[in-house]
């Protein structure tokens, strides 16, 4: 079991209000990603979850248990830092052994527990290694694996995969969302990319200066953006954004269209401009349009577009997927 | 630039050093050694001449020698455990956020600045001192009989006083080490349900062995010539209580005038001490790696 509820938690450092009262509830099993721009307060966040920081206001149940005081050992969460915090001087068996050691488990189920989670993480054959003697994949899979076999209510993820390069990235999100998928254990995921963010949650938190920007699934932010902040966060390349005349023609403060919804054409549409650059990835081309009197638009066009740096283009956006905000930024039904 | 030409090239080049180093060490050894096996009385220099290893056994064999082998390995000992143990209870202290840290960082370090001799005279006469010392005025304040310290308990009260010199020391380095441990790694402990003893000894204390063990090497080599501080306390008593082995060396040469076992004494403190540094190596080195 693991729900937690944020009731009005908010916290200080000193003066400065890093969260202000905030409410949120992660349901049992859900895999919650908390993704916002650098210090927006999401490592703070969860480490208030976490018990390793203490709350300057509300509340945190567990469970429906008061956890707001408790201790972060008695609280059953697990966590995986960002430097993957393993102790250097203990071999991979004794790091994933620790939790239980602490825990008073009787040396046979620790066994048993660490070949289990050795063998899930393929790292059986690292087990009497230190963790400087580990790539930084295997050092992650360690640090996860001290956090399975706690077997806790929920595990805390901050950062787990930002030291790690591009390929190794995309490899440890699989393993991590399958973990998920095979233990049903709730997950709070913490990260700055948004991609990240998509491809892993259930449910995804924006978080902007400590306030939550909106709460829901990948798709719902990704097609109602409830503000121009998770407008411009969520979706790679950003949406873009156009102010001025041309929003006023559609009674809009601010008017938002994706690169992906937008078609190009080379003789006629509703808007005109020239290619500054384009990207060609083979399966996607990417082009900056310069529209004269609107800036520069991304334009995602398929992987066939030759179109070069100083042509002419038309650009019709998709009326369907056209987002419309106010003066305030927010959205517009 | 490892070509086998940049090779030598530095090789020549640190050469002069490297000679003069060995030279420095080599040529005061070597006339210790020359001396220890000569009879060398600067009372009567002209009864010189080569004795064998005559002087070795009259040193070992004299009746202080294997009290002070003792006394110098109890002072030794004592100060290490002192200065280890307590260094690590004020790096603990002193690295948490207190209220004045600067200032008290300090004051911890600066028992180290005053020279030797002039702590030891001022513990002698101000504090350890029967009749007028503070330790005696507290003593009969509370209306106990004051205690001879220096007279009681020579060893130890110089174990006090050396280790009230080194504690800064100690302190310092492993200050350092505690301060280059990752906060997280503690973090991480007090998740996996680590109650505070346990961190100190499963997490703490493992990052602090390296700078334990050169606190503890370095010190060995400072403390087992240790002898100012004797000098001007107790002068190698009451009787030979306090008598160590540098002490004993400096009897025979500037007590007894006899340079020949003095400097058999020397040499025998050479290789004590390398017994000594054998022993460390073997029980701790491998943490310097
Ligand atoms: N211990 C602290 N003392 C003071 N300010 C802090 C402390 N920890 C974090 N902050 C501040 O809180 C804000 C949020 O930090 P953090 O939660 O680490 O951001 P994020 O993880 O989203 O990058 C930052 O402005 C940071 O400077
Ligand atoms: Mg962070």
């Amino acid at each position: 079991m693991g729900r937690i509820t944020l009731d009005k938690v908010k916290k200080a450092f000193g003066e400065v209000e890093v969260i202000p009262p905030l409410d949120l509830t992660i349901e049992d099993g859900e895999f919650v990603v908390f993704v916002g721009p650098s210090g927006c307060g999401k490592s703070t966040l969860l480490r208030l979850i976490a018990g390793l920081e203490d709350v300057s206001g509300g509340q945190i149940r567990i469970d429906g248990q008061d956890a707001t005081h408790a201790p972060p050992s008695k609280r059953g969460l697990a966590m995986v830092f960002q430097s993957y915090a393993l102790y250097p001087h203990m071999s991979v068996r004794k790091n994933i052994a620790f939790p239980m050691k602490m825990a008073g488990v009787p040396q046979e189920e620790q066994n048993r527990k660490i070949d289990a989670a050795a063998k899930a993480l393929n790292l059986t054959d690292y087990l009497e290694r230190r963790p400087g003697q580990l790539s930084g994949g295997q050092r992650q899979r360690v640090a996860i694996g001290r956090a399975i076999v706690r077997e806790p209510a929920a595990f805390l993820f901050d950062e787990p995969l930002s030291n790690l390069d591009a390929a190794l990235r995309v490899g440890m999100r699989l393993e991590i969302s399958e973990l998920h998928e095979r233990l049903k254990t709730t997950m709070i995921y913490v990260t700055h990319d948004q991609v990240e963010a998509m491809t892993m949650a259930d449910k995804i938190v924006v978080l902007r200066a400590g306030v939550i920007e909106q709460v829901g699934s990948p798709l719902e932010l990704y097609r109602t953006p409830r503000n121009l902040f998770v407008a411009g966060f969520i979706g790679s390349p950003k949406m873009n954004l156009i102010q001025g005349q041309e929003a006023k023609k559609y009674s809009a403060g601010t008017i938002g269209i994706r690169p992906e919804h937008c078609l190009l054409s080379t003789d006629s549409g509703t808007w005109e401009g020239t290619v500054v650059v384009s990207e060609h990835l083979g399966s996607d081309t990417f082009l900056y349009v310069d529209l004269k009197d609107h800036g520069t638009v991304t334009v995602r066009g398929n992987g066939e577009v030759s179109l070069h740096h100083g042509d002419r283009v038309f650009i019709t956006p998709d009326m369907e997927k056209l987002h419309r905000f106010d003066d305030k930024g927010l959205r517009m039904p | 630039m490892a070509t086998q030409a940049s090779r030598s090239a530095a090789r020549l080049m640190i050469s002069p050093t490297v000679i003069l180093l060995f030279l420095w060490m080599a040529i005061p050894l070597g006339t210790t050694i020359y001396y220890s096996l000569q009879r060398y009385q600067l009372l009567y220099p002209d009864r010189s001449g080569f004795v064998g290893l005559r002087n070795y056994t009259r040193f070992v064999l004299s009746p202080g020698f294997g009290g002070a082998v003792a006394n110098t390995l109890i002072l030794v000992l004592g100060v290490l455990i002192v200065t280890v143990v307590l260094g690590i209870l004020i790096a603990l202290l002193i690295d948490r956020p207190i209220w004045g840290q600067g200032p008290v960082r300090i004051l911890v370090i600066s028992p180290f600045f005053i020279m030797p001799p002039v702590s030891a005279l001022i513990w002698k006469n101000m504090f350890f001192n029967p009749s007028n010392g503070l330790f005696a005025e507290a003593a009969k304040y509370v209306g106990m009989a004051p205690y001879d310290f220096l007279g009681q308990a020579p060893l130890a009260s110089i174990i006090f006083i050396v280790s009230w010199e080194w504690l800064p020391f100690a302190t310092l380095i492993l200050l350092t080490a505690l301060q280059s441990l990752d906060g997280e790694q503690l973090e991480a402990a007090e998740m996996d349900g680590a109650p505070p003893l346990s961190r100190f000894w499963y997490i703490m204390l493992p990052h602090m062995s390296r700078a334990i063990t050169v606190v503890v090497l370095i010190q060995t080599i400072f403390l087992l010539g240790v002898f100012g501080e004797i000098l001007v306390t107790t002068n190698g008593g009451p009787g030979t209580a306090s008598t160590t082995l540098p002490f004993l060396i400096y009897k025979e040469a500037l007590l007894d005038f006899d340079a020949g076992t003095a400097a058999a004494g020397g040499v025998v403190a050479v290789i004590l001490a390398n017994i000594v540094a054998i022993f460390l190596m073997k029980a701790i080195g491998k943490n310097l790696d």
